[in-house]
């Protein structure tokens, strides 16, 4: 029999330690305040799930969430084939492949309160680039003044910011494609479509479905871009549900709802995770079962 | 299906100024038609090159292809109809068996009942009918390649079929079914093949014309028997043979044709000579080996012309014989019918000896 030696857990106590002040306790703190109403700093009533019964009737929160859902299914939509699209066309060896991913990976390193601020600067009606141009072309573009256009206006700020990350992703799964599959695709005559359709596209399967996993995630809770940009307006257009958790929190200080709501939306979170997850991890050992044989 | 001529050089830089800076030599070569052949040859002398200068991935630096009386150099390998197969198994994941197979005929338009029947036919042969439906990214490296084998024979007129050391990511005992498939197929379509390897024996097992070919130069085209029997170049008899050819000076040993500086001699060839017989040179054992189905003797010559200057030499006795042991002083029969005289050039000049 094994000798049972206890004094292991002294190992684990450091990891536990940190995991504790960093995650457990902080989130505990938001568990705390969403069960109480906090009338002042030394009055508090216990109010249960009152909270998370009210958030979840918010008709507010409702489209903040279907904005979200909505904003985030346009990111991918748009990024994906964006970014498979530049992928290909950029050039595999040479200076020429250096140059080009030097440049894509440009925006990438852009802090994204810039990134905010270089697309308000830029959208402007009277001295930015886009925004002026566009008056000149006799749209008038606002994105202060028009809703569809502030909501299309952080569509592209977005997919400005992040297709290069798709894109780079996608250049890796090329890349690591060996030649004999272009060339025995060569000599079975396939055209360049059957080629994309059966040889890259499929290889690139894996790094996609991680671009996908990243994109939703990260899109799914944007603030800093629009929080710069439009500040969730005009009126409520551009605000998201980080946006509306913030407004609720700090600005309103409903500190009850603001804590359900940030349960709320952690689990939604954390769901959507586990299914993407689930889903690769899936596709993952179909892929491995197929290599054990090989 | 036409017989494939080939007269030209090549080289990856664009000044290619000495020898080394080709990958191939300038070379005349001829493929009949339906022939079998091996391009044999170590590591990056130049093998797979040629192979993808026939297919047409590559085109020559200098000189032209000509298929039958056409010159193919600069056309592409659709145009060329060849087929190749690679190193590693090259298939369609997303496809089944049978969609694998039918894809170059899909790709050239050829119609759907058409396209049915040739990939049933071809299935037939390979003996995957029962697998047709199954999804290709499934299978094992041996059905893998040969579903890329499929791909090449399932078009009708395909001109010669290229294998690039098709064999290495195989199971050793899979190898040689395998490899007893594509001679039934060679025997059955009479396909002209060309096939690329290191191995000596899967070259010569494979081929009824082995090419061997190194830093660039294809020294010698042979069967097996000329290979082993009458090495055209002393790369010929180190390559070939397991173990290869002893090199010795020729002025070792009387009879030596004018000219000849090197006279090689196959372990096999080698005797254990009765003393005081003419022509046999004294020797030491310094390694006996049991391999099993013969030994293996290896032997240093002392050479009077100059001590300390020793020559190994290695032979091969039948099982039966009483082999040597370690530090036995020996003689050793040389010359002989088998014995070959090579030039300052290693090319041969003479064959045997009366001894």
């Amino acid at each position: 029999m094994k000798p049972v030696n206890q004094k292991a857990w002294w190992l684990v106590l450091p990891v536990f330690l940190c995991v504790a002040f960093s995650a457990v306790l902080p989130l505990m703190t938001v568990v705390n305040y969403s069960v109480q109403d906090i009338i002042s700093p030394d009055r508090r009533v216990f109010v249960g799930t009152e909270w998370f019964a009210a958030v979840m009737r918010d008709s507010e929160l409702h489209e903040a969430l279907l904005r979200q859902i909505t904003f985030s299914l346009a990111v991918l939509a748009v990024e994906i084939p964006l970014g498979i699209g530049l992928a290909l066309s950029m050039p595999a060896t040479g200076w020429k492949s250096s140059a080009v991913l030097v440049v894509v990976a440009l925006s990438l390193l852009i802090p994204w309160n810039v990134v905010g601020t270089i697309w308000q600067i830029y959208g402007r009606a009277d001295i930015g680039l886009l925004g002026a141009a566009l008056q000149q072309l006799g749209i008038d573009y606002s994105y202060t003044g028009n809703a569809r256009d502030a909501w299309l206006t952080v569509l592209v700020m977005d997919v400005w910011h992040w297709t290069p990350l798709v894109a780079l992703l996608g250049y890796a799964g090329l890349r690591s494609i060996p030649d004999a599959y272009y060339q025995a695709a060569r000599i079975d005559g396939a055209s360049k479509f059957a080629v994309f359709r059966y040889i890259q596209l499929p290889k690139m399967r894996g790094v996609l479905m991680i671009a996908v996993l990243l994109r939703f995630m990260d899109s799914f809770m944007i603030y800093t871009e629009p929080f710069v940009l439009t500040g969730g307006g005009p009126g409520n257009a551009t605000t998201f549900l980080s946006q509306f958790l913030t407004q609720k929190a700090v600005g309103q200080f409903d500190l009850g709802p603001a804590a359900a709501f940030s349960l709320i939306y952690f689990l939604i979170i954390l769901l959507m995770c586990f299914i993407l997850y689930t889903w690769m991890q899936r596709v993952g050992t179909a892929d491995n079962a197929e290599a054990g044989h090989g | 299906m036409a017989r494939i001529t080939l007269d030209l050089a090549h080289s990856y830089k664009p000044n290619p100024q000495r020898d080394s800076d080709y990958a191939l030599t300038p070379l005349k070569m001829v493929f009949d038609d339906g022939g079998a052949y091996a391009l044999l040859g170590p590591s990056g002398c130049g093998k797979t090159t040629m192979l993808n200068i026939i297919s047409g991935l590559v085109q020559p630096s200098h000189g032209t292809v000509h298929f039958g009386g056409d010159d193919v150099t600069r056309q592409t390998p659709q145009a060329r109809n060849i087929a190749q197969v690679f190193q590693f198994p090259v298939i369609y994941d997303t496809m089944t068996v049978a969609e694998n197979l039918a894809f170059p005929l899909k790709n050239r338009g050829v119609a759907t009942d058409r396209i049915k029947a040739r990939v049933g036919q071809i299935a037939e042969m390979l003996e995957m009918s029962g697998q047709l439906n199954t999804r290709a990214a499934g299978l094992s490296a041996d059905a893998k390649q040969k579903i890329s084998l499929g791909r090449g024979l399932v078009r009708e007129d395909v001109s010669a079929v290229l294998f690039d050391e098709p064999l290495t990511v195989i199971d050793p005992h899979l190898k040689w079914q395998l490899r007893r498939k594509l001679k039934q197929i060679h025997h059955e379509l009479k396909l002209t093949l060309i096939y690329v390897t290191h191995d000596q024996v899967e070259a010569l097992t494979f081929a009824d014309q082995v090419v061997v070919m190194t830093r660039g130069k294809a020294v010698q085209v042979g069967s097996a028997d000329a290979l082993f029997e009458r090495p055209a170049h002393r790369f010929v008899g180190h390559f070939i043979g397991s173990p290869g050819m002893n090199f010795l000076p020729a002025a070792l040993l009387p009879g030596a044709p004018a000219g000849a500086t090197t006279l090689g001699v196959r372990p096999e060839y080698v005797t254990l000579a009765a003393d005081g017989a003419p022509g046999a040179l004294p020797a030491t054992v310094v390694q006996a080996q049991d391999v099993g189905t013969y030994w293996l003797i290896t032997a240093t010559l002392a050479t009077p012309a100059a001590p300390g200057d020793t020559h190994t030499v290695r032979l091969r006795l039948n099982p039966e014989a009483r082999a040597p042991r370690v530090g036995d002083a020996v003689r050793l029969g040389l010359l002989g019918a088998h014995t070959c005289f090579y030039a300052e050039d290693e090319t041969l000049i003479n064959i045997g000896v009366a001894a």
